[in-house]
């Protein structure tokens, strides 16, 4: 490295101290990837609460047929804000920031191959947040068109608030950088990589963060070209998108789909990437198959960029294309379908120690199956046609979306959380949260699979007293409360391990990548001295000499 | 290092798509226009296409920059920074006459959808012109204060193969946009 001046105060002291440090300027101005994955983590915690509150009004304004808890624009509103903050701000930045944080330290690296623009697309992320909610502050309030933001319902003269161009706006300025944090990914996992560290040995949770790479830098393209035709349109009175001046709506659905589904699979790749981290440490076992699961993975990133139409059965496509799409979403269930028995042939015969980040793990496997099968289901036009716009859907992402992004970011928190402060979570809080989360995500969720088949349109803000309509939304209230419960019990004890946790040690897991070589919290420099790397599991092979996973591979030092 | 050139073209990579759908919103708009302007109706292939000519032109200089810089040419390579500037200049302002123009006839981004997917297409093409003019000046700065004596430097190479893409984008755009209104 060249000799370089430091202009910031320096970090002296391991991560996350602030002791020795010196203070927020530190912070501000770090290019640490660690640092910034820590900021990434605590930034999508704060807008994963915001966006859980807002959840939760629209859930007590839903317990009861014909309440005015809130009104009408204000839920809709709520909707809208809701589904961008979770989407854009929690899952998306948290899964970001956690590979930020280990992606590096996983092939043995010092940082992202490029820390400036590592922090560029950090701040990025957290000003379009900040833009977005501004919104809220005008008079017009926030942005009330749904997350997806149908033309012309987002377009002039029918949203004349400035809700929609805050909304634009922020994206525009997040998905840039996103883009920005794929490209970083990308040529530091394909050039920083330490000596033995070839692509057939980096940790799957690696794989997941390339090819979610690759799908950001050429998806987001897409999106961030929408978001400028739908901002000169509302600006400077273009007529992309508006029908009665020549203009089309339904190519801003194409636009937006095109975008919106490989956007899913940048959802849920990088927490596929998770569970299988967790599930052959707590197994006890390597990954079943890690050839399929990389290999699956490229597949799914192929077929994903091809299927945006099943987003637009109602639209009236024709038979061919929704027949194509059809087929072609279905398709994909194939190639996730061979994750999830790699995972099970993982788990299966292992010796299996059912911690915090492994009920998680396998708990999600459940849950997001589950979302799965509805999602076969509705990749079928008319199976699409009766159900769609109806809680039905609902009920079908959150089950991705919840029971599988979420699930898998607490077994990562869980997990690495060691690694992160040097101590240890409570595994008591931990059976308390994991308890709680499934008992209130499944009791809202579930019972919304029934409703949507009985007619209930999502983004109602009220519902008349239908038989039984009553009940069951109070059955689902009565879970997103339980479910906000559990994230209290989860931040809870955030604080008191941070403070009171066992203290970690290097590798309280006995796991076997390369971030659990470093100290718990690793030193500013991530290694003094990478461990050599033979195989897939370089400290199995350090513990185990004579037995190591790959015992005629060469050394390379 | 080669991770910045690596970057660069991941970049690109991402930028092509960028375009492609700008182009795509172009393509599917032509032809439906019932009234107002078309392309047909309102633009000149030939003057758009001499300025066309010194954007082209630009590639080559700024190739014969990185040429220089290998040679440890210090000083050719200024002033082939210098001239691949001013072409790309010429083609913006040849850019601003065709809009000014345009504009002047009332055809505008609010016109009908000729107006907003031409301008958006071209402006958004001419933005990237000005970001490479910007970053250019920057090199030729740079290079008047003595940086670059080569023969590697990742700027300069990294920069030139921006602005080649920025030239290719517009080979793309131009026959989108002029060859297939006029010549097709
Ligand atoms: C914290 C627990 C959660 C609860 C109680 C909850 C509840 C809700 C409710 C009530 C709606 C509005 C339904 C409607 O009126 O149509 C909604 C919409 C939505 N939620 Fe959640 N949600 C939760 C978590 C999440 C998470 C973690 C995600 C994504 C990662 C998510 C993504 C969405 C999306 C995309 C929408 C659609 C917004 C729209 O229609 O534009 N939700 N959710
Ligand atoms: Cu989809």
């Amino acid at each position: 490295m060249s000799s370089r001046i430091p202009l910031v105060p320096e970090n002296t002291e391991p991560l996350p101290s602030l002791k020795g440090n010196q203070g927020m300027l530190a912070w501000v101005s770090s290019v640490d990837h660690k640092q910034i994955g820590l900021m990434y983590l605590i930034i999508t915690g704060v807008f994963f609460v915001i966006g859980g509150l807002e959840a939760l009004l629209m859930r007590i304004q839903l317990a009861q047929p014909e309440m005015d808890f809130i009104s009408p624009e204000v839920y809709n509103q709520l909707f809208t804000m809701h589904g961008t903050t979770m989407i854009f701000f929690v899952v998306m930045p948290f899964l970001i920031g956690i590979g930020v944080y280990l992606v590096p330290l996983m092939i043995g690296a010092r940082d992202m191959a490029f820390p400036r623009l590592n922090a560029l697309s950090f701040w990025l992320v957290v000003f379009g947040g900040i833009l977005i909610y501004y919104s809220f502050l005008t008079q017009s309030g926030a942005p009330d068109m749904g997350w997806f933001s149908y033309a012309p319902l987002s377009e002039k003269p029918f949203s004349l608030n400035k809700g929609p161009t805050y909304w634009a706006l922020g994206l525009l300025a997040t998905g840039i950088g996103s883009i920005a944090s794929g490209l970083n990914n990308i040529v530091t996992i394909l050039t920083l990589r330490t000596a033995g560290m070839t692509m057939r040995r980096i940790p799957l949770f690696v794989w997941m963060i390339l090819v979610t790479s690759f799908l950001i830098i050429f998806v987001f393209p897409i999106i961030a070209s929408a978001f400028a035709m739908m901002l000169l349109d509302r600006l400077l009175d273009a007529t992309f998108f508006t029908p009665a001046h020549g203009g089309s709506a339904i190519l801003w659905q194409h636009f937006f789909w095109g975008f919106g589904h490989p956007e899913v699979y940048i959802l849920i790749l990088p927490a596929f990437g998770i569970i299988s981290e967790v599930i052959p440490v707590f197994s006890r076992k390597p990954i079943f198959g890690y050839e399929f699961v990389a290999g699956s993975t490229v597949a799914i990133g192929l077929l994903s960029v091809g299927v945006w139409g099943h987003h637009m059965f109602a639209v009236g496509l024709g038979d061919v294309a929704n027949l194509y799409f059809s087929l072609a979403s279905m398709l994909i269930a194939i190639p996730t379908g061979v994750k999830v028995l790699n995972w099970i042939a993982t788990m299966w015969g292992g010796k299996i120690i059912f911690a915090t980040p492994m009920l998680f793990a396998t708990a999600f496997i459940i849950e997001f199956v589950m979302g799965g099968i509805t999602g076969v289901a509705i990749a079928s036009a008319p199976i699409d046609w009766v159900v769609t716009d109806s809680y039905f859907i609902v009920a079908h992402f959150h089950y991705v979306l919840y029971g599988g992004s979420m699930f898998a970011i607490f077994a990562g928190i869980y997990y690495w959380f060691p690694k992160f402060t040097g101590r240890m979570m409570s595994e008591t809080l931990g059976k308390w949260h994991f308890w709680l989360t499934v008992i209130g995500f499944n009791m809202t969720f579930f019972i919304q699979h029934f409703l949507g088949v009985m007619g209930m349109p999502r983004r109602i803000y009220t519902y008349q007293d239908f038989p039984y309509w009553g009940s069951m939304n109070l059955l689902s209230t009565i879970g997103a409360v339980v479910l906000a419960l559990s994230v209290l019990v989860f931040m809870w004890n955030i604080h008191v391990s941070l403070r009171r946790g066992k203290k970690a040690g290097d590798n309280p897991w006995n796991a076997w990548t390369l971030e659990w070589a470093a100290a718990s919290p690793p030193a500013v420099h991530n290694f003094d001295l990478v461990p050599p790397v033979r195989g897939r599991r370089p400290l199995w092979d350090l513990a185990h000499p004579e037995q190591p996973d790959e015992p005629n591979a060469k050394v390379v030092d | 290092m080669a991770d910045n050139k690596m970057l660069i073209k991941f970049f690109i990579a991402s930028e092509s798509i960028f375009f492609l759908m700008l182009i795509l919103a172009y393509v599917n708009f032509k032809g439906t226009v019932v009234d107002g302007p078309t392309a047909e109706s309102s633009l000149n292939p030939y003057v758009t296409g001499i300025f066309s000519l010194f954007l082209l032109a630009s590639s080559l200089t700024v190739w014969l920059a990185g040429k220089s810089l290998r040679a440890q040419n210090h000083t050719m390579m200024k002033v082939w920074l210098l001239v691949t500037i001013m072409l790309g200049a010429i083609f913006i302002f040849g850019q601003g006459r065709e809009w000014a123009g345009l504009i002047e006839q009332n055809i505008t981004i609010s016109r009908n959808v000729f107006g907003t997917t031409f301008f958006t297409l071209t402006g958004f093409h001419g933005f990237h012109v000005l970001i490479g003019l910007l970053m250019l000046s920057i090199l030729l700065g740079l290079a008047l204060f003595g940086d670059f004596k080569g023969p590697k430097s990742d700027g300069v190479e990294v920069i030139s193969i921006y602005w080649h893409f920025v030239d290719g984008v517009w080979i793309v755009v131009y026959s989108v946009i002029y060859v297939w209104a006029f010549f097709l």
